[in-house]
């Protein structure tokens, strides 16, 4: 099938294709033409035929087994990896007991203080409030394990990333080579990163601190390369005349003009870092993630909120504290700047010495606040009476049923009912005209992958329930995009909750999601929607504000409805934006499948579960690898390439 | 000049620092959290289910009451847990359901893991149906009668089959191949977690609904949702031997304790009283409810039950 859409484009007759789309599609029916019935002849069968798909899991087995068997004698491990764990755990001890040492005053203090130099007294106060807040729910010394991790995690993500993206920012060929990698691992899933890493370092925090970096330094690798290449080249031209050499031309002219990226790059590496941090308990993390975890075991909502809002708390005022510093940039320092500082540090460490002089170190026990009981009560309550029985519009547990058996068994069973070849034809069919020939090839390989895997009846059921899930974040998120494009109020009332829900770990409304809709791949469905929705409400309404307000001015000047403007106008003109919100989704979507396997998704998001849970990991790391590959297609089904050629080099 | 000479230093001493002190054996490093600031501190796996929640509790408590210890926990899943213990990461495990494939491994093989004794507990997993549904229809527990009754266990997930809700993917089971060879008219329905799987438990027994699942023994849940065992063909020694062709009912397990083997020779009184810590099942169970039914924090579960049997732990002390 792969030569299938390589095949390269005949000249059409003039006159009746003029369209490009047009010309790609009948190419591809005439290739399908040729090779469907050769397939069809040769596989009666729907389903991808045995002979081309590869058995992995013995060779898999076999290395799991002597790795295992290897560990501890094996040079590899005792000269290579050994010290690479080594240092991670040193590292993170380090960063833990300087934490510890210097008390949750102090902690709180400095945090407080770098809040104020870098981006203002506002949030130097959110900053020390959210530090406040995480002692009071109890949950000081968790989040002390989380934010020792995640340090080692984010400054090994940027030193990795900022070398990587120094190499592809200056070097065109390394550029060609890294970008496509780059770019596909923004696409796959955090937990496609956690059973590689496993294998070789187990269970703990060396693994848990490798993968978040590996999830985390690509957008810094990227953000570095782009700010270096999009630097102006006219003040890199007067650099040079001046006689500057290559190495004080990057440190004098390139780095400092490419600080908005590279601090950008910082924000994302931190954001991103923190929501593995959380993922990674499920690989022995410890912290708040870990927190979140152990709560989950004994059904106990409270619990996990207890453990889940100070992550939300770090991410939101981490997020903020990094971006007003980025927004900050090129902005003249206050006078007494110098002064100001040296007050503020050394109020810090009085606050953080006096502290360790009264012995309080250790958060007070007296002063936490039991939120576990009320929330666990609200949610019992919310269960009880919207799960089945509400008059008119039946239960939640009804719908979920309704959904089941309406939307996703028919879509399942449509997929899997398609001949393979058919798949793979759509699939094509899909990527070629939105995109290159090349791209159309990756789709289709990527899918082809997932056959020779021998995982293609689960994947094509994994593929319905993200389908349905796409679908349902999409209605959902448009409308609401909409309105808060239109309402300045509704979208100052909707920030914090999308904030909330795009930082709150997964783990958290697992519990309320299945109590509502039962077990099933309707509660996976629902997990993926809250979590794909702040993203696709966020770009729907960014891309409805950008539209001109020229053009909505004239359609308004027309005597256009609002409806009819934003019909008309607004939604036309906002489609680049909408396009993306639709790829994020997808992406976004497949990220939850896993999480989905917890509360009966089934499918790959089970077997990667399974193979966690069992240590098996050859049946994890083929569902893994049939999850990033479906990852890779939908993907590419889903973004315009047009738009990405123009973006960088 | 200078700048220069400072970054070979610098990497000089790091090549050296990574390559000059030798081997580094991973297996044999502790988390970064352990024994910070001078305390001695044992760490714990705890698994995800409550029973294991509430021997770590009393464990954890009475280490660092009585014992002086600082305690962490970390929640791994089994087959993980063993290769954790192995490496040191965790220094015991307090209730394992048997695992014959680890205990060649780990503990035969390469004896980095030590077996700490019987836990006191004995588990059993089967087939549950609700008692409000075994009562009206008595002959729902013999597993020859579960084919008239798959209809009522119909759910939307199942597909026209009754369904057999099985757990997390971290436990035990034989239950496809059980459906498979005793030919019933079931479809096993993965809950994909505990958590999932007890909190539709729980959905199901408001409303009185049946259900089909499956569970095991000692677990809290009982005393919130009664349930009665449906009887699979008895246990015979090693007719669990060939996982494809099972077809008898699961074993009565004694659950074991293990620790790591070093852990085991230099622990100290920490060893010396995870090996001796043996209770039964009620005293099990009733830790186990209050953490989950009445949601006190483990801790002050532990505390609880403490506070009121201190003959029984007081043998445990070294």
């Amino acid at each position: 099938m792969a030569t299938l859409t390589a095949t390269t484009p005949k000249a059409p007759p003039p006159g009746i294709l003029t369209s490009r789309t047009a010309r790609k599609l009948v190419v591809l029916a005439v290739a399908a033409a040729v090779l469907v019935p050769l397939a069809a002849t040769r596989w009666t069968d729907g389903t991808w035929p045995d002979a081309l798909t590869i058995d992995l899991s013995r060779p898999l087995g076999d290395a799991s087994d002597w790795i295992i068997d290897n560990r501890d004698s094996h040079p590899l491990f005792l000269y290579f990896f050994g010290h690479v764990s080594n240092a991670v755990v040193i590292a993170v001890r380090a960063v833990y007991l300087a934490l510890l040492a210097v008390g949750w005053a102090g902690v709180t203090a400095v945090a407080g203080l770098v809040a104020w130099r870098v981006a203002g007294a506002g949030l130097a106060l959110a900053t020390a409030a959210a530090f406040v807040a995480c002692g009071l729910l109890g949950m000081w010394v968790p989040t002390m394990q989380t934010l020792a991790l995640m340090a080692v995690a984010v400054a090994a993500s940027v030193v990795v990333g900022t070398l990587l993206g120094l190499a592809a920012g200056l070097s065109d060929r390394m550029n060609r080579a890294l970008r496509p990698v780059l770019d596909t691992m923004q696409v796959l899933p955090a937990f496609a990163y956690l059973l590689p890493v496993v294998l070789v370092f187990g269970i703990g925090v060396p693994a848990a601190v490798l993968a978040t970096v590996v999830y985390a330094a690509p957008p810094m690798a990227r953000l570095t390369a782009l700010g270096l290449r999009g630097a102006d080249k006219e003040v890199l031209e007067a650099v040079e005349s001046l006689g500057a050499t290559a190495r004080q031309r990057l440190l004098t002219a390139r780095l400092p003009l490419a600080r908005k990226e590279l601090l950008l790059g910082l924000n994302q590496t931190i954001m991103m870092a923190l929501s593995m941090a959380v993922i990674a308990s499920v690989i022995g993390a410890g912290g708040l993630g870990d927190r979140v975890y152990q709560a989950l075991a004994s059904v106990d909502v409270g619990a996990a909120l207890a453990a889940g809002i100070p992550i939300v708390l770090l991410a939101v005022v981490l997020d903020r504290v990094t971006g007003a510093a980025g927004a900050r940039l090129g902005q003249p320092p206050a006078p007494n700047a110098r002064a100001l500082g040296a007050y503020a540090l050394a109020a810090a460490v009085a606050v953080a010495v006096a502290g360790r002089l009264a012995g309080r170190l250790e958060w007070p026990d007296g002063w936490v606040v039991g939120i576990a009981e009320p929330v666990n009560r609200a949610v019992d309550w919310m269960t009880a009476h919207l799960y089945s029985g509400v008059p008119v519009i039946g239960g939640t547990a009804d719908w979920a049923g309704h959904f089941t058996t309406w939307v996703l068994d028919p879509l399942r069973d449509g997929l899997q009912w398609l001949p393979w070849w058919a798949v793979l034809l759509i699939v094509a069919a899909l990527a070629w005209p939105i995109g290159t020939w090349r791209t159309a090839l990756t789709a289709v390989l990527a899918m082809a992958a997932i056959g020779v895997l021998g995982v293609w009846k689960p994947s094509l059921d994994t593929l319905s329930q993200v389908l349905a899930a796409v679908a349902v974040t999409l209605v959902i998120g448009f409308a609401t995009g909409i309105a808060a494009a239109r309402s300045d109020r509704f979208e100052r009332l909707l920030r914090p909750v999308l904030d909330v829900f795009q930082t709150m770990p997964q783990f958290v409304y697992l519990i309320p999601v299945v109590a509502l809709f039962g077990v099933g791949r309707a509660p996976a469905v629902a997990a993926a929607v809250v979590y794909a929705l702040p993203a696709v409400v966020r770009i729907t309404t960014q891309g409805l504000r950008q539209v001109d307000p020229a053009a909505l001015e004239s359609a308004r000047s027309l005597g256009a409805s609002g409806a009819q403007q934003l019909r008309q106008v607004q939604l036309p003109l906002a489609r680049p934006a909408l396009l993306l919100a639709v790829n994020q989704g997808v992406v976004l979507v497949l990220a939850v499948v896993i999480i989905g396997g917890l509360v009966g998704g089934g499918a790959l998001g089970y077997d990667v579960v399974f193979g966690l849970a069992q240590g098996d990991l050859a049946t994890g790391l083929v569902a893994g690898a049939a999850i990033v590959c479906l990852g890779l297609m939908l993907d590419r089904v889903t973004q315009p390439t047009e738009r990405r050629a123009t973006k960088g080099a | 000049m200078r700048p220069r000479t400072t970054t070979a230093v610098a990497a000089g001493s790091a090549l050296l620092l990574l390559t000059g002190c030798g081997a580094a054996d991973m297996t044999k490093q502790a988390s970064p959290f352990a024994n910070a600031q001078g305390a001695r501190t044992v760490t714990l796996s705890v698994q995800s289910w409550v029973g294991a929640q509430a021997n770590v509790a009393v464990a954890r408590y009475l280490l660092e009451h009585e014992l002086g210890y600082r305690v962490d926990t970390v929640q791994v899943d089994e087959v993980p847990a063993w290769d954790a213990l192995s490496q040191g990461r965790v220094d015991a495990i307090l209730e394992d359901w048997g695992h014959p494939e680890q205990e060649q491994r780990y503990v035969e093989d390469k004896r980095t893991i030590a077996p700490g004794g019987d836990l006191g507990v004995t588990g059993h997993i089967g087939w549950f149906v609700p008692t409000y549904f075994a009562k009206r229809h008595p002959d729902v527990t013999d597993w020859k009668n579960l084919d008239t009754y798959a209809e009522q266990f119909r759910t939307p997930e199942s597909g026209g089959k009754g369904q057999l809700m099985d757990g997390s993917p971290s436990y035990v089971t034989n239950d496809k191949a059980l459906v498979k060879n005793l030919k019933l008219d079931y479809q096993v329905v993965f809950a994909g977690s505990e958590a999932a799987q007890i909190t539709q438990i729980k959905q199901f027994a408001k409303e009185k609904k049946p259900f089909l699942t499956y569970w095991y023994t000692p677990q809290w849940l009982f005393e919130k949702v009664p349930m009665t065992e449906v009887k699979l063909p008895a246990y015979q020694e090693g007719c669990d031997a060939d996982p494809e062709k099972v077809a008898c009912a699961y074993p009565v397990t004694p659950l074991q304790k293990y620790l790591n083997a070093d852990f085991a020779k230099d622990g100290g009184d920490a060893a010396d009283f995870l090996r001796k810590f043996r209770w039964t099942t009620e005293d099990q169970n009733e830790v186990s409810l209050m953490i989950a039914e009445q949601k006190l924090p483990a801790e002050e579960a532990a505390k609880k039950w403490v506070d009121s049997h201190e003959s029984v732990w007081n043998k445990w002390l070294p």
